[in-house]
This record gives structure tokens, sequence and C-alpha cells, in this order.
């Protein structure tokens, strides 16, 4: 009989290494599915995971749509992992990714066609603003009457998604847009584009914003107070009221920075890549940043890496798609995958198998 | 060997890294109490276990009226005629007493036949017990007597109890006793864990003792003294607390008519509880458990927050204050339950030290914490409370529970509070460890610091208390000294029997 005892302490080598090991049974069994469905397992692999950085054809354009990928996801999956790692789930970042878009370009575009270097930092802190109060709602439904901020988060998504496609058909539609919907070209407005820092680098300051997000959460959470009681409320809730923590402002913290976070990303967006608010502006960051809260193990370095990773089996998924016609489903069971061998593998860092006997009852 | 009931020949279990049981040997007769000595941690629960058929042994063999008898399944072994009551009951809150006993039966029989076989065996053995009360409303001591009926039903020839008085207040002890003298009487044998020496004087033939798993003496408990059972268990002799004369200072802490309504279902709500204490003052409060003392225990902590004007903190009102304040000006707690409560269990003990001692001990800038410190700050509690670890970084559970409760304790004792609240300080600790517990809050209190002691250990209370009150119903008894209480008097002050009147 095969039995799981529980480890004494959680390993630390496994807690490393269970992604890559994660990484690799996803390669094999995705690399399986691949073979199944009549494509070259080896080859597919490869365009996923090596062509996107190194093909000399494919590379110059891949490469800089890595950071512009990985840029929001970090974000998001920053904030996101504060809240999961006190134990709560925010699953609504897209709604508040959506919020921040729509306020970020609000604010540029309620100046149009105004010049100043005070737009852009305003839209910024309009974004944060938008996503802010978005997560707000189920904060302040949570603390006032205990309802369920999983329900009520991830329900907001909708309501944002709706809200984005009335203003893209009516309060922000470009008037010179010829009637289609949308607003108009932040891109095209010099105070408001979100440009690239480096050429063909795929830096614009959403990815800096990035940066400085991993390495804020890194030092809140191993310096700080507040990280403390994050971490302290996660591991142990009635411990933490004994050690002083106030759940409702922990609650609203991390609820806040998520969504801060989230509408910073989405006005990131909106006044860089996307260009412009569309009725279909909003592309899943908000869900995907979830599987990579937990793939970076909600560590801020793990979030950078796997938010890299993430964006790079998105960027090679299309090109597999492009060059070997696999199925786009079979692109996102691939990433799935991805997130399934984390937790399977994840059992055995606090867990270890025992081959023997069966055994009733355990421990003397 | 015809005349002994269960006999156990070298009977062994070892797991990863420690040997539970070495070769253990030991003979049960008919009719005999047997009493099981040792400390946590030395091999009792398993060697239980294994005959209740929970674990299997690796080696060795038992014998049951003569027969081979190995169970593998606790259901076999209750068949054979073995049965258990464990120390942690077993039972559905939201039921009655005869819809749990029914969950336990292979074949339950009607509710009204279970019923009146509840009655029966429960007027028989002097167990008073109504079967169709919601068990959520009974006490402890009840709800033990539940489990017991439920393994009398079954007409059993052995009847193992695991520590089964401490839960219960003195008369409910005797009552239990009663009962066993007189399943004693009628030919069924009982082994009897316990760490309380007295009662095994008081109630066993036979005492074996265990110490890391090994069978270290077998004693007429009758004619050794207890100290000399203490000392078989613990392998060492070890200081008892020494209390010292003093006198008591002036009013660090003083409850005016505190009400905390009870925050869940099952839950006792505080009742115009009322007192205060003294510098240099140990105030045991009594009590069994569920009577209101997690809930004091957080009032007093600041966790659950109470009506101004209920706590007063030297001569300051401090009943809004939340916990920081309250810690900051000299308030400390540890509670009962170590693990999840006192202590957060994947967390490292340089994070647990931090969790409370952030404010105090100045490990706390501008809101950044100082690591280097808060580390300092475990290891000078791991070395002033001898507390058994390979170092700062390991995880709390990784800790047996009389280490972890040092440090939980030490952890406190080490910030200076000017007033301390404890909560079942040695529950589940070993002897050694317990002394040593006791006598940091004697030191403490020796240095002019108030300690509340909350226990359901009466011998403990005794021992250190000056002054003694007692919960019931989430209400405190009048306050009164120690010295000059009788057994009897406590007890009553506890609530006495629950249940008597329902059945004389």
């Amino acid at each position: 009989m095969i039995r799981l005892e529980k480890r004494p302490t959680p390993s630390r080598l496994l807690t490393g290494l269970t992604p890559i090991l994660a990484v690799l049974l996803t390669m094999i069994v995705g690399g399986l599915m691949f073979w199944i469905l009549g494509k070259p397992p080896v080859e597919a692999i490869r365009i996923i995971f090596w062509d996107p950085l190194f093909d000399p054809n494919f590379a110059a354009y891949s490469r800089p749509q890595l950071l512009v990928k990985a840029g929001p996801l970090i974000l998001i999956a920053i904030g996101l992992s504060m809240g999961f790692r006190a134990g709560i789930w925010n699953i609504g970042a897209e709604g508040q990714y959506i919020m921040g878009a729509i306020f970020g370009a609000a604010a540029a575009l309620a100046v149009y066609p105004k010049e100043s270097a005070l737009i852009f930092p305003a839209m910024i802190i309009a974004g944060a603003f938008g996503g802010w109060l978005w997560a707000m709602i189920p904060a302040i439904l949570r603390t006032r009457f205990n309802t369920n901020e999983i329900l009520v988060s991830l329900m907001l998504v909708y309501v944002a998604e709706s809200i984005l496609a009335s203003v893209s058909q009516g309060l922000l539609k470009n008037p010179e847009g010829y009637g289609f919907p949308g607003s108009r070209n932040l891109q095209q407005y010099p105070s408001a584009a979100n440009v690239e820092i480096l050429p063909n680098s795929g830096m614009h300051w959403g990815v800096v914003a990035a940066f400085i997000a991993v390495i804020f959460a890194y030092v809140l959470l191993t310096r700080h107070t507040r990280g403390f009681e994050i971490r302290l409320t996660g591991e142990a809730p009635k411990a933490a009221r004994f050690a002083g923590v106030n759940p409702t402002r922990i609650i609203v913290f991390c609820l806040g920075l998520s969504g801060a976070l989230a509408g910073m990303a989405g006005m990131f967006e909106v006044a860089g890549p996307a260009g412009q608010i569309t009725i279909d502006f909003n592309s899943g960051y908000g869900f995907t940043a979830i599987i990579v809260a937990f793939l970076g193990r909600l560590h801020p370095i793990g979030i950078l890496l796997a938010s890299l990773l993430m964006a790079l089996t998105y960027i090679g998924g299309e090109l597999a798609q492009l060059m070997l016609g696999l199925p786009g489903a079979s692109i996102q069971l691939f990433q799935g995958m991805l997130l399934f061998f984390l937790l399977a593998t994840d059992v055995f860092t606090n867990y270890r198998i025992k081959l023997g006997r069966t055994k009733l009852g355990g421990s003397q | 060997m015809q005349e002994s009931l269960l006999h156990i020949e070298g009977l062994t279990k070892a797991y990863p890294g420690v040997v539970a049981n070495d070769t253990v040997s030991l003979t049960i007769g008919h009719g005999e109490v047997h009493a099981l000595l040792g400390e946590n941690g030395a091999g009792k629960s398993t060697l239980v276990k294994m005959i209740y058929g929970l674990v299997k042994p690796d080696s060795g063999q038992m014998t049951f009226k003569g027969q081979d008898y190995a169970p593998p399944k606790p259901s076999v072994a209750r068949q054979t005629g073995v049965a258990m009551v464990f120390q942690h009951f077993s039972l559905f809150e939201a039921l009655t007493v005869a819809e749990n006993i029914a969950l336990g039966m292979e074949n339950p029989p009607a509710q009204n036949d279970l019923a009146r076989q509840i009655k029966e065996v429960s007027q028989t053995y002097g167990l008073p017990l109504d079967p169709l009360r919601t068990v959520g409303t009974l006490s402890a001591g009840e709800r033990q007597r539940v489990e017991i009926i439920r393994c009398l039903l079954q007409n059993p020839k052995l009847l193992i109890m695991d520590e089964p008085t401490s839960v219960l207040t003195p008369q409910e002890v005797d009552i239990l006793f009663k009962t066993l003298r007189q399943l004693k009487s009628e030919g069924t044998s009982i082994l009897y864990i316990s760490h309380k020496l007295e009662e095994i004087r008081a109630l066993c033939d036979t005492a074996t003792i265990l110490r890391h798993g090994k069978n270290v003496g077998t004693k007429t408990p009758s004619t050794a003294t207890a100290r000399e059972l203490a000392e078989l268990m613990v392998g060492a002799s070890f200081d008892s607390p020494q209390k010292k004369e003093k006198d008591l200072g002036q009013t660090l802490l003083k409850i005016d008519a505190l009400n905390v309504a009870a925050t869940d279902h099952f839950g006792t709500s505080l009742k115009d509880v009322s007192f205060e204490i003294k510098a240099g003052e140990i105030l045991g409060i009594g009590g069994v458990a569920g009577n209101g003392q997690d809930e004091l225990l957080m009032a007093l902590s600041g966790e659950q927050s109470v009506t101004s004007g209920a706590i007063e903190f030297d001569a300051t009102d401090i009943s809004h204050l939340p916990p920081h304040d309250r810690r900051l000006r000299g308030l400390l707690c540890a509670p009962e339950e170590r693990l999840g409560h006192a202590a957060a269990p994947n967390m490292s003990l340089t994070e647990n030290a931090i969790m409370t001692a952030a404010d105090r001990k100045g490990l706390r800038k501008n809101g950044f914490l100082n690591w280097a410190g808060a580390r300092q700050f475990a290891q000078d509690v791991i070395a002033a409370f001898d507390v058994r670890t390979p170092g700062t970084e390991n995880a709390a559970r990784s800790l047996s529970g009389g280490n972890l409760q040092k440090f939980v304790i030490g952890r406190e004792v080490l910030q200076n509070p000017k007033v301390l609240i404890v909560n079942q300080p040695t529950w589940g600790v070993d002897a050694a460890a317990a002394a040593s517990i006791r006598q940091a809050l004697l030191d403490l209190a020796q240095n002019g610091a108030g300690v509340i002691v909350i226990s359901q250990d009466l011998d403990e209370l005794i021992e250190i208390s000056d002054n003694f009150g007692a919960l019931n119903e989430g209400r405190l008894s009048a306050i009164k000294p120690m010295a000059s209480l009788s057994l009897d008097e406590i007890g009553l002050m506890m609530g006495g029997s629950h249940g008597m009147e329902a059945m004389q």
C-alpha cells in the first residue's frame, strides 16, 4: 500500500523544486497529447518554449511580447497573492482590471486633447482608483454583512464587462470613430500614451510598475508588520486575532491592494498595447493571474518567473497554432496541465510517500 | 496464566524515528483495576490502541482469556469484549444521547428500546443521564457518561479509560469511581490511564509504569508513595514548585460585571463576572471545560469586545482597547489551544515569538520588523524555559505539546507582564515540564506580577494559587482564599455534580 505521511516541517528543497517538476511533467504529458493529436511532440514543445526566444525568424517579434504579456500578469498576480496568503479570495481581478482601464482612459479622454506631463500620472492614479473601488464592493460586503468575497468579486466581473460594453458604445465612444464602438486610440494621444521605454524591448511603464510591485511585495512580506499580519492571518486566523491583527483591516487592505494593482494593469494596457477601450478589451489576464499566483507559490519572485513562463506559453502557443496547426483548445489544456501538475506535486512538500502495509490510526 | 484476562507479551511498535512501545509486557487479571502510568509520549496511547485494534503491533503476542488475541480493527476488539472510553469524546452535539449511542452500534435497536436500555444501565451504575437530551447541552462529565454507557451496553470484559477524570469536578470523580468499583466487583477489568497519582492510589490494584515506550516497573499503588511513582514515571527526581510567603500589593486588574455573549451556538456567555487581582497574587480559576474559560481569556486579551467600564487595568478603563494596546500596558495572555491560537502551527518559532512580543520587546520600528532581534528573543525563550527543539527556525507544529507549551508560556513570561492570564497552562504536558511551568508562574508572582491561572487541574490550582474562584456556566463564584477551602467546597463552587438531582 502507498500511504502519504505528513512531514514534520515542509520540505524546503521540494518547495523550490516542484514548479520545475511541474513544468517537466507538463512537457512530457503535453508532448504525449500533441503526439496523439498527430503532431510531432518534440517539435511542438520546442516551438512553445524555445522558438519565441531564440528562433531567428520569430524572436525579434516574440521577445518584446514576453514583457508585454508578463507585465499585467505580474501586477495582478502580486496583488492577488497578498489576499491568497491571508485566505482572502479575490477571483474578480478581471473586473477590477476592466474598471481600472475605464477609469484610466476616462481620465485621459476627459481632458483630450490637452497636453501635459501630469496627464499620465493622473491616469495611473485614476486606474488604480477604479480597480480599488471595484474591489471595495466585495470588501465592504464581506466585512459588513459577511458575504462570500469569492462569489461577489467573480460576479462583479460580469457587471464590469457590461459597463465596458456600455461605455465603449456610449460615454467613451470616439466621436470621430465613424460610429464604430470603442474609444479614441490613446496611443495617438502623446500625453496619455503608455510608450515603449526601450525600443523593441516590450518594456513599457506597466512593466516598470510590475517590477516595482515585485520589490514592494517582497519587502512587505518579509520585513513589514503588515506582511507578517497577512501571513499570520492565512496560517492561523485565531492566532492572528490573538496577536492583535484586525481582520477587517486585513480584508480591506488585501482586496484594496489587489484591486488597485489590477486596475493599474488595466490602465497600462489600455494606454499601451491595446490603445483603446473596446467591447472585448479584456483578454482574461485577471483570471490567468490566479494561476500565475499559485504557480509562483504566492512568492513575489516566484510570481515574476511564473508570469514570464505563462507569457511564454501564450506566445509559444500561438506560434504552435500557426506553425503546426495545433487546435487552440490543446494549448489551453497545456496551460491547465501546468497548474494541475503543480498542485499534484505540491502534495509532496508537506507529505512524503510511505510504502508499507495498511494501518489504521497513525501516530502515537 | 489461566486466571488472567489479558496477557501482553513483548509488544513492540515502532514509528519512524521513535520506538513507541519496546517489548512491553503486562497482565491484567479478572476484576482488576490496572493503572497505566506514564508521561506524554511514553507510549500509553499506542499500547491501548494496539489492545483496541486501532494499531497493529510490529511484534509480540496478546492473549485474551487464554486465546490468541490480535484484533485487526476495533469492531473485532469490541466483539471480544474490549471497550474503550477515549479522552476526546466523539459525540455529535446536535443529536440526542440515544441517537449518539445508536450511531456507534453495529445493529442499533429501536430508539425507544435503546432509551430504555440506557436508562437501565445508567440507573444500575449510578450514572445519571437522560437519553433524550441533546449532547450540546450536556456538561463534560455528562458527555463522558454517554461514552461510558455506550461501552457498558456492550457488556465489556475489559474497559479501557483514557484520562477519564481530566474533565470532571471532584463530585463527578466520586460518582465515576463508585461506578468503576461496582464494575470491578462484577468482574469487569479496567485499564485506567492517568497521570494523576493520588487517583491511581485510591482506585487501582496494580500500576504499570511506562517510560520511553518501556515498562519500567509494576507497582502496587496503595503501598507506593506518589513521589515514588512520579519519579519512576519521569526517570529522575525533579523539584516540586516552591511557594513562598509574600504580601500582596495594590490592585492591578479589576473586572466589574463583565458580560460577554457567546459567539456561537455551543459557546458559553459570560454573566456578571467580577474579580480583581493584586500585585503578587495568583488567582486560580477552576471549573470544568466549556464553562466560559475561553471566553474569559478572549475578553481579557482583547480578542472579544466588551462593554466599557468592565475591565480596569492600573486604574484605567481598557475595555475598548485592542490586544496590541493591552500588551503594551502589560496585560499578557497565553491561550489554551497551543496550535492555532497561542501559536501558528506552520510558522517558525522566531515568527511565533514576534507574534506577541513585537511591541514590548521593541522588535518593530516604523512598521518594520527586527528579525534578528526576534530570533534572539526566541533563542532566549528556548534557553530560559528549556524548550527542546533543534532551533528557532523550526515550525511550531514540530514541537511536542509540552515543549510548545513551555515556549508559549516563556514567550509571555519573558516580556515581564504586569498581569499574566494563562488558560490550562499544563494541559497535556509531562510532569517535569508542568512543574517548571508552575514554578515560572510562582516566580512571576513573587516578582510582583499578578497571575490568573485558569485550569481544570484542581491539584495544580491548590498547589499554586492564593485565591480561588470557579467558573460555572459563565458565572464566576465568589473569590475565596485557597487555604480556607476544602475539596468539597471547591466542588460545590464548580457547580457540584451535574445532573445528580435528576436521578435522585
